[in-house]
Parts: structure tokens; C-alpha cells; sequence
């Protein structure tokens, strides 16, 4: 044998391991930490030299350009592949696209309309995305943002106190409740293994119900008109910011809500923790990360985001809760967060896409008289886009390695790994 | 394949290679992790394009896009990890992406397991296409893998690395299969480490070094059988691999006195199922190897120590402390580190950049992290140059993702890392899986000088010459439980045998890789 049976040499064995002896009765691992670690990893450490790689601006702003430029041509591309069909549905891509643009940019309160459809798909397309980075796909958030819609009309109706105060207890109550929400299936997937598309769909259908239940005639939250509740007071209602238009203080709270999931993902243990689980759970287990915990996490923080989604609508936009007020926001909200590539700055520029296309949408109706379906249309031509990139790449026709996954999920764990 | 060159971004992969394989023969590649082995047969089986070079097969050229046309060329592969999925039975893995289909369109899963009944009979492959993949142990999913390529019309078969996973009576058993393939007329390029190996089975081989090719060379029957100039040609290959004179196989250095202090002590310890109940004891300055036949509880002793898998009988102590409780993370912060004998599966997330991959473990503890509020990128990507620069891993930047590294410098990151925790208890499965020979010195080294520091190592290796270069102790392990206990000096190669195959008649690998069969994951 020549081969790996090779006893350990001396010529082989760098001095620095060997140089310092340590007394073995001494470091037995006891407490929570030990010594040699720290001296064992400060010796790699060294060994980098001095030009260690910066997070340096360069990749950052060639990591920019290069999603900026994939964003673009999936938008283009999916606008493209929908002129048949605008043809096919009685008009031309001319006219439809110039009756979208003036319903979402041209002028003030196109602009702003626009915004306000964003802002509940930026919160939506969060949700979706911080799931996709531990590997689970949550087709909840439109449960969730039932949930949480109810939550934060109540605490918006039923509470008196100072209006900020009120205002945070009532977007809190709402993200609350889509934690809630989304607990049952994050506990199924955690210790029962239920696959959470599953259950969050199941789910959904629970918030429709027990939304209906409550605002129907005689239900516990039955207001003055048919299908909604009172208004709530005017100390929860989040404050207009641009007058004479609707757009609410919403979009500020969801920037600042995508800056900090930024933050979460990619600059804290608990985001790497996330990324870990959803790139290799086994690998995450092995190396003292509970795959559990973080599928509880996520699955919470997904909800809560979910939850928000909701509570902005109903604080900022409708000022009360009405039945089936969204008009599929959480469903949107996954080709929101597949074309932002699961990074919360692309998850921004997507829902201000596809915000552009609600707001555009009635002008569609009014001025190329095509229904406003074909929103929906384009929105799904958009994630086939987003899936035909990532699944005709030459890696993927390999076939996925022996996970029996969804193409969802598959997609999505693919897009989570790009960062 | 003429001029063959392929470049990624900072490396150039396959410098103008000319790579002539006959057929009917089998052709060894021979290199150092990193010297491009796995690129080229990807650029031949279709995987990758070429930067530039052609492919000819019987002098004329052919385009080769896709691992279809490939196959439709009669190249089938088997790449270095599996590609298997593990809740499909064999046929229906089989069958993937070609599915035969009755009339109106239903899948003829039938007719499928009876081709490939026949097909595992005719070169022996003693394979059920009903089982199901996950069941099977390591080496039969090799089998699987080949007769896979066999069963889409693969008359030019490329293994690469087939034998890193496989136990010494599982790679008797595929190099007896390979040999029975080439009397049928197939061709068979051969990529190893193992050059004793390769020496066997091979009629030629090429090496490559740093992407060019270093040499040819025939194999003779003489070679083969004399020991003498088998040795002679296993060190002229290997000084061809890596450009200059191996230093001789230094002495074995055992450790000073052992602490007599316990860093690792399992008492009754079981599963519940497959394992124990077992007791075992790893000293402080000593290196303990667990030897056995795959399957026989290796894994779950590894998973019980690190506590992955629950220890539901008797107790696992660390140091003295009681940790049968603990959670993962609360142990390896005693100084636990681990080598994961499945890189792929357990070690790595191969989507990730190299930075994020040598964090695995560290990430919440300074100076990567302050208080779990904050991650800092600088640091993650100073320790992953550090361990690159440190153990020689081959490598652009550190920002790369880790499956841009070749099989080889993706466990020596995993290695590099581990080594990095300063460990009490080094617990290494398979550690040298994939690494060339200078690598495996260098981990072996490395591991006699973490017992030279006074810390223990478990050593579970399938390869008895590993054990026996490395161990103070060796246990051997059978049926979930430790069939006996010996040391390198004394070692009675028949006794162990005895013991691996669990007390069953001496020299029966069959029996001991059917019973390996049944327990694999
Ligand atoms: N997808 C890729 N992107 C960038 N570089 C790559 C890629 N694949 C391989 N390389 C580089 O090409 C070189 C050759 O890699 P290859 O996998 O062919 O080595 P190998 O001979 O198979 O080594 P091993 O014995 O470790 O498997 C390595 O330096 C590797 O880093
Ligand atoms: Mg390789």
C-alpha cells in the first residue's frame, strides 16, 4: 500500500501546532468555552496574511449591476411574451402599456397610488422572502394578512390612547397575529415534518372563514357597512404623507421594515443561521445550528411580516377592516419576492413593479378595455421568466440532488444562495 | 479530445489537453486535487463547454452540449457525489428522464425492472431494481450509479472517484465488475487517488498537474503482480503527480504518555435502534480507530457523539461532564470539532461562498459576531484566505461559491475548519476521503499532532491501513456494537476480520457486504 496509509510525517507537520504543549489534564473541556479554540483559530486567522478581501465596494456594485441587469430583462421579458395575449384579448400592446403608464406614473396621484399598492406587497414580498432563505416556501401571507388586518382593526378600533402609541400597538397587534397565524404550520413542519406549503394553504382558507364570520351581519365585528368593520380611530390610522393623494405613511414603515431585513439576512448570526439552514439543513445540524428553531423563526418573522401586510392596509389605506380587502396581495407577493431574488432590495424594486401594475391596472380597463386580469396575467409571466432562467441553466437540467423538492422551493433556495 | 482547454474566472481548469482513451480498455486519470481531472471528463460527458478543443470519438468529431448528447454518443458518467434520489426505487431512478412508456402513455415500470434485472444479471451487479435507493449502502449505490450509465447505452463510462466512499470489499467487488465490463467490449476511464488501485485495474493511465498533462503510461501484467515493481510505479506515478521526489513514508511517531484522562467516554450508549449499547473511552494524547465494514454503526456512533442523534440509553460524558443532554451547539463549544464522513450531506452548503462555509460554527461567536447583533463579513472572509492559505487549499477568492472548488479542496476546507476549533476530541470520519496523497499525509500529520497537544481523536476510517498508521486503539465495530478491541501492534488481521463480519466464518467479504446492505442509513 502506497497510498493513504502513509503514517504522519515529521517533515509534514507544521511547528506551529506542535510548538505549544499544553498541559492535557488542564484544558478538558468543562465550561462553555476553552482555550485552544481561540488560540487554534486566531493562528488561521493570521494565516490570511494582510490582503484580506474587504467587503469591498467593488463586488458590491458588480453584484448590483448584474441583478439590476437580470431584473430588467425579466420585466422586459415577461411585458414581451404578454403582447400576443393583449393582442389576442382584443387590443395592442401599445395602447395597453401606454394606458398602464398613465395609471401608475403620469402625474402626482398615479405616482402615489402606485406607492400605495407597493407598500403592502413590500411587505408581503418580505415575508415570502425570508422564508425562502431558510428553505420554506410560505404561500400563507394572504392568510396571514387577514389575520393580521383583523388584529389591527381591532386594536385600532377597540384601544384609546396617544396616536403614535396607538398606532405602533396596532401595526404590532397585526404582526402578532400573523405570527400566530403562521405558528401552526411552522409547528407542523418543525416537529411533524408537514410540508408547510401545505399547511399554510390550509390556513388561508381559516382566515377567509373566520373574516367572513366576524363582519357578516350580527358577527362580533359587524360595522355600518355591509362587509366591514367601524372605522378605526383616527389615532391608529397611519398619517397621509402626500396630500391631496392616499399614499400613507405605510411605504416609509415598509422601507425601513426591507433596510432591516436586509440587515437580519445578511449581516447577523441569526440571518447566516437562516441562509445555513436553507442551503444544507444537515450541514446546519451538524454544526450546532437546530434546523427546528430556525424553521420556527422563520416561519414566525415570515408571519409577522405577513401580519404587517395586512395591518398597513387596514391602518393606512381602508382606515377599517373590511372582508377580502386585498386583492391577492399575499399571492403577488411571491413573484414579488422570486423577481427581487429573495434580496430585500430587489424585493423593493419588484413590488414597486408590481405596484406599478395594480395602480395601472383600472386605466388599463378604462382605456384599452382589456379587464384588469391581465395584471395577473403578466404577473405570472414574470415568474415563469424568473423559473425559466434559473431552471434552464446547465446546472439545473442536472437534476436536483436527490431532495424530492418542489420547483418552488427550488427555485427559490436557488435565487436565496445568489445573495 | 484534442488541445482541450477550459478556464473559470482566475484558474485555467485544462490547459490544452490530449486525452486518448481506447476502447475496450480501462484508462486510468491520474492527479493531485485540483489538477482538473473532474473538469475534463465534464467537458467530455458535456457538463461544461470547452474554452476550446474538440472532442472525437472513433476520428470523427463530435459536439457534446449536454449530458444527452452524451448519452446519446454512448458516454455515460458517474460524477463524484451521487446523483441518486434516495426515496425512488432503483428502476425508478433508473429510468428517470428516459421513462419507458406503454401504449397511452403510462410509465412501464415493469418492463423497466426486468431490463434492468437483466442487465444487473448479465454483468453481475447483484442489484433489485424494487429496492429502494436510501436503503441501500454505499457501495451498492456505486453499483447503481454505473448501472444507471448502462442501462442509457453507456459504451464509454467515466467513474470519478468511485471508490472514495467505498469500503475495501466494495471496491474488490467494483473492480471485479469493471474488469467483467471491459472483457464485454465497454471502455472505462477510471479516476482514484488510490494508486494501488489504479495500478490494478487500469491497462494505461494519463496524469495531469496543474491542468496539463504530466505523462502517459502503460500498465503491464508485471507491474501488476510483482509487488516490487508495483511499489516502483506507485511512487513514479505519484512523483509525476506532484512534479517532485514524495518523501519517504516517515516513521510512525506515537504519542508521549497518554493523559489517562477521558476526553470522550460513552457508557451503555444506544440509539434505541441500530447502535449499542456501547463503551468506549478516548484518552486525552490518544487516537482511538473504529474500523468495520459500512453500516455497522459507524455513522451513528459519529452522530451520538456530536449529538445529532439522540443518545436514548446510558450516557455520554465529555471531559468529565455529562453531556448526554446537550444540544450540538453547547458541545462543540466544549471543543468538539467533527469531519462529516458525508462532505456533501453534512459538512457544507456548496451554494454558499467559501467565507460563509468556513464561519460554519463560528458564526456567533467573536470576532465574527458581537452579541448576535452584528456578522461581520471582513472576518468571515479573513478566516476563509486564513484556512485556504493554511492547508493549502486551492482556491481563487474566498467569495467564490465552495462548489467551485474541486472535491479535494472542498474537504480540505472542511478539514482546515474543524482544525481551526482547537478541539479537545477531534471526531474524524472518512477524513482523507477525496484528498490526494500529499493532502492525506498532511491531514495524517496533522492529526498526530493534535494527539502530540493532548487531545483525543475518534478515527473512523474504512480503511484499515489509515487505522493502522494512525491508532493507539482500534475498535472494531459490528451490529451497531463494538465486537472487539486491539492495538496496531498486536493486530491479528484475522481476528478483525472475525470481529467485522460479527463473529460470522473468517474471509467472507460477501456476507459482510449484504449484511452492510440492510443497515446504511
Ligand atoms: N465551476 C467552477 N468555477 C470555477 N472554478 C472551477 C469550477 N470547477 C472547477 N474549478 C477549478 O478548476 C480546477 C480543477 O478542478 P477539478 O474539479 O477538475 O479538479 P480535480 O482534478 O477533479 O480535483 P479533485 O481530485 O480534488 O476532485 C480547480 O482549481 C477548481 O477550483
Ligand atoms: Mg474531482
Amino acid at each position: 500500500m502506497t497510498d493513504t496509509g502513509n503514517p504522519p510525517g515529521a517533515d509534514n507537520v507544521r511547528p506551529a501546532t506542535g510548538s505549544e504543549p499544553q498541559p492535557a489534564a488542564e484544558s478538558r473541556p468543562a465550561a462553555e468555552s476553552h482555550r485552544s479554540m481561540t488560540a487554534e483559530l486566531q493562528r488561521t486567522l493570521d494565516s490570511a496574511g494582510s490582503a484580506v478581501a474587504r467587503a469591498a465596494a467593488t463586488d458590491l456594485a458588480q453584484g448590483v449591476g448584474r441583478a439590476a441587469l437580470i431584473f430588467v430583462a425579466t420585466v422586459l421579458a415577461a411585458l414581451v411574451l404578454a403582447a400576443p395575449l393583449i393582442i389576442a384579448a382584443g387590443s395592442d400592446p401599445i395602447t395597453a402599456y401606454g394606458a398602464l403608464y398613465d395609471g401608475s406614473l403620469a402625474g402626482q396621484r398615479p405616482f402615489a397610488e402606485t406607492l400605495v399598492s407597493m407598500t403592502p406587497l413590500l411587505f408581503g414580498g418580505l415575508a415570502v422572502a425570508i422564508a425562502f432563505h431558510s428553505g420554506l416556501f410560505n404561500i400563507g401571507v394572504e392568510g396571514q394578512l387577514v389575520a393580521g388586518g383583523i388584529a389591527a382593526g381591532v386594536v385600532g378600533i377597540h384601544m384609546s390612547t396617544w396616536a403614535p402609541v396607538h398606532v405602533l400597538l396596532s401595526l404590532l397587534a397585526g404582526a402578532a397575529a400573523g405570527a400566530l397565524w403562521a405558528l401552526v404550520p411552522a409547528a407542523l413542519k418543525a416537529w411533524r415534518g408537514v410540508h408547510e406549503v401545505i399547511t399554510t394553504i390550509m390556513m388561508n382558507f381559516v382566515a377567509f372563514s373566520v373574516s367572513q364570520f366576524l363582519v357578516k351581519p350580527g358577527g362580533a365585528l359587524e360595522g355600518e357597512i355591509p362587509t366591514g368593520t367601524e372605522p378605526v380611530q383616527s389615532t391608529a390610522e397611519l398619517p397621509r404623507i402626500w396630500d391631496p393623494t392616499r399614499l400613507h405613511l405605510g411605504i416609509v414603515v415598509a422601507l425601513i421594515v426591507a433596510a432591516a431585513c436586509w440587515y437580519f439576512i445578511y449581516r447577523t448570526p441569526g440571518g447566516y443561521r437562516f441562509r445555513l439552514v436553507g442551503a444544507n439543513p444537515v450541514a446546519a445540524r451538524f454544526n450546532g445550528i437546530s434546523s427546528n428553531r430556525v424553521i420556527v423563526e422563520a416561519m414566525l418573522l415570515s408571519g409577522a411580516l405577513g401580519g404587517l401586510t395586512g395591518a398597513v392596509e387596514v391602518l393606512g389605506t381602508h382606515r377599517r377592516f373590511l372582508d377580502s380587502f386585498s386583492p391577492g396581495y399575499g399571492f403577488d407577493s411571491i413573484a414579488v419576492a422570486l423577481l427581487g431574488a429573495l434580496h430585500p432590495v430587489g424585493v423593493a424594486a419588484a413590488s414597486f413593479f408590481f405596484g406599478l401594475l395594480r395602480a395601472g391596472s383600472t386605466q388599463l380597463q378604462l382605456e384599452a378595455d382589456i379587464t384588469r386580469d391581465m395584471i395577473t396575467v403578466i404577473s405570472g409571466l414574470v415568474v415563469a421568466c424568473v423559473a425559466a432562467r434559473l431552471l434552464l441553466s446547465r446546472r439545473a437540467a442536472r437534476l436536483g440532488r436527490g431532495q424530492g423538492r418542489g420547483a418552488g422551493l427550488e427555485v427559490g433556495t436557488r435565487l436565496g444562495q445568489g445573495d | 479530445m484534442r488541445g482541450i482547454t477550459k478556464r473559470y474566472p482566475g484558474v485555467v481548469a485544462n490547459d490544452a489537453v490530449d486525452f486518448t482513451v481506447e476502447s475496450a480498455s480501462i484508462h486510468g486519470l491520474l492527479g493531485e486535487n485540483g489538477a482538473g481531472k473532474s473538469t475534463l471528463m465534464k467537458v467530455l460527458f458535456g457538463l461544461t463547454a470547452p474554452s476550446a478543443g474538440t472532442v472525437e470519438i472513433a476520428g470523427r468529431p463530435v459536439v457534446v452540449d449536454s449530458a444527452r448528447d452524451a448519452l446519446d454518443l454512448g458516454i455515460g458518467m458517474v460524477q463524484q457525489h451521487f446523483s441518486l434520489i434516495g426515496d425512488f426505487t432503483v428502476a425508478e431512478n433508473l429510468v428517470l428522464g428516459s421513462e419507458p412508456l406503454q401504449r397511452g402513455g403510462l410509465l412501464d415500470l415493469d418492463r423497466a425492472a426486468a431490463d434492468i434485472a437483466a442487465l444487473s444479471d448479465r454483468y453481475g451487479f447483484r442489484i433489485d431494481p424494487r429496492s429502494r435507493v436510501g436503503d441501500l449502502a454505499v457501495g451498492a449505490r456505486q453499483r447503481v450509479e454505473i448501472l444507471k450509465a448502462l442501462y442509457r447505452g453507456a459504451e464509454v463510462l467515466i467513474l470519478d472517484e468511485p471508490t472514495a466512499a467505498l469500503a475495501p470489499t466494495e471496491v474488490a467487488e467494483l473492480v471485479g465488475l469493471l474488469r467483467r465490463l471491459r472483457a464485454q467490449g465497454r471502455t472505462v476511464v477510471f479516476i482514484s487517488h488510490k494508486l494501488s488501485e489504479v495500478i490494478d485495474l487500469c491497462d494505461r493511465v494519463t496524469v495531469l498537474r496543474g491542468g496539463r498533462v504530466e505523462g502517459h503510461r502503460e500498465i503491464g501484467p508485471a507491474e501488476r503482480d510483482d509487488p516490487e515493481r508495483h511499489d516502483a510505479l506507485a511512487a513514479e506515478l505519484a512523483r509525476m503527480m506532484v512534479g517532485h521526489e514524495l518523501p519517504d513514508p516517515p516513521e510512525r511517531v506515537d504519542g508521549p504518555e497518554r493523559g489517562g484522562v477521558p476526553v470522550l467516554r460513552l457508557s451503555a450508549a444506544g440509539d434505541g435502534r441500530r447502535l449499542g449499547p456501547i463503551d468506549l473511552e478516548v484518552q486525552a494524547g490518544e487516537i482511538v480507530g473504529v474500523a468495520g465494514v459500512e453500516g455497522n454503526g459507524q455513522t451513528e456512533l459519529v452522530e451520538m457523539v456530536v449529538g445529532v442523534r439522540r443518545c436514548r440509553a446510558g450516557s455520554v460524558h465529555l471531559g468529565g461532564t455529562d453531556v448526554t443532554r446537550w444540544s450540538v451547539r453547547r458541545r462543540l463549544n466544549t471543543g468538539v470539532a467533527h469531519i462529516a464522513e458525508d462532505r456533501h450531506g453534512a459538512a457544507v452548503a456548496d451554494g454558499l461562498d467559501l467565507a460563509h462555509n468556513a464561519t460554519l460554527g463560528f458564526q456567533g461567536r467573536p470576532p465574527f459576531s458581537r452579541r448576535g447583533l452584528w456578522l461581520s463579513l471582513v472576518q468571515m472572509r479573513r478566516l476563509a484566505r486564513g484556512v485556504v492559505n493554511r492547508f493549502g487549499v486551492q482556491a481563487v477568492a474566498v467569495t467564490d461559491p465552495l462548489r467551485s472548488l474541486s472535491g479535494g479542496n472542498q474537504q480540505k476546507l472542511v478539514v482546515g475548519r474543524e482544525l481551526s476549533r482547537g478541539p479537545e476530541l477531534f471526531v474524524a470520519a472518512q477524513p482523507t476521503r477525496g484528498l490526494d496523497v500529499a493532502a492525506a499525509a498532511f491531514v495524517h500529520s496533522e492529526l498526530a499532532a493534535l494527539r502530540r497537544r493532548g487531545a483525543g481523536v475518534l478515527l473512523v476510517s474504512l480503511e484499515l491501513t489509515e487505522i493502522l498508521a494512525l491508532a493507539d486503539r482500534i475498535v472494531v465495530m459490528s451490529g451497531g456494537r463494538i465486537a472487539g478491541e486491539t492495538s496496531p501492534s498486536e493486530v491479528d488481521v484475522t481476528t478483525l476480520g472475525r470481529w467485522m463480519t460479527g463473529g460470522g466464518a473468517v474471509g467472507e467479504p460477501e456476507a459482510a457486504a449484504a449484511g452492510a446492505a440492510g443497515a446504511a442509513t
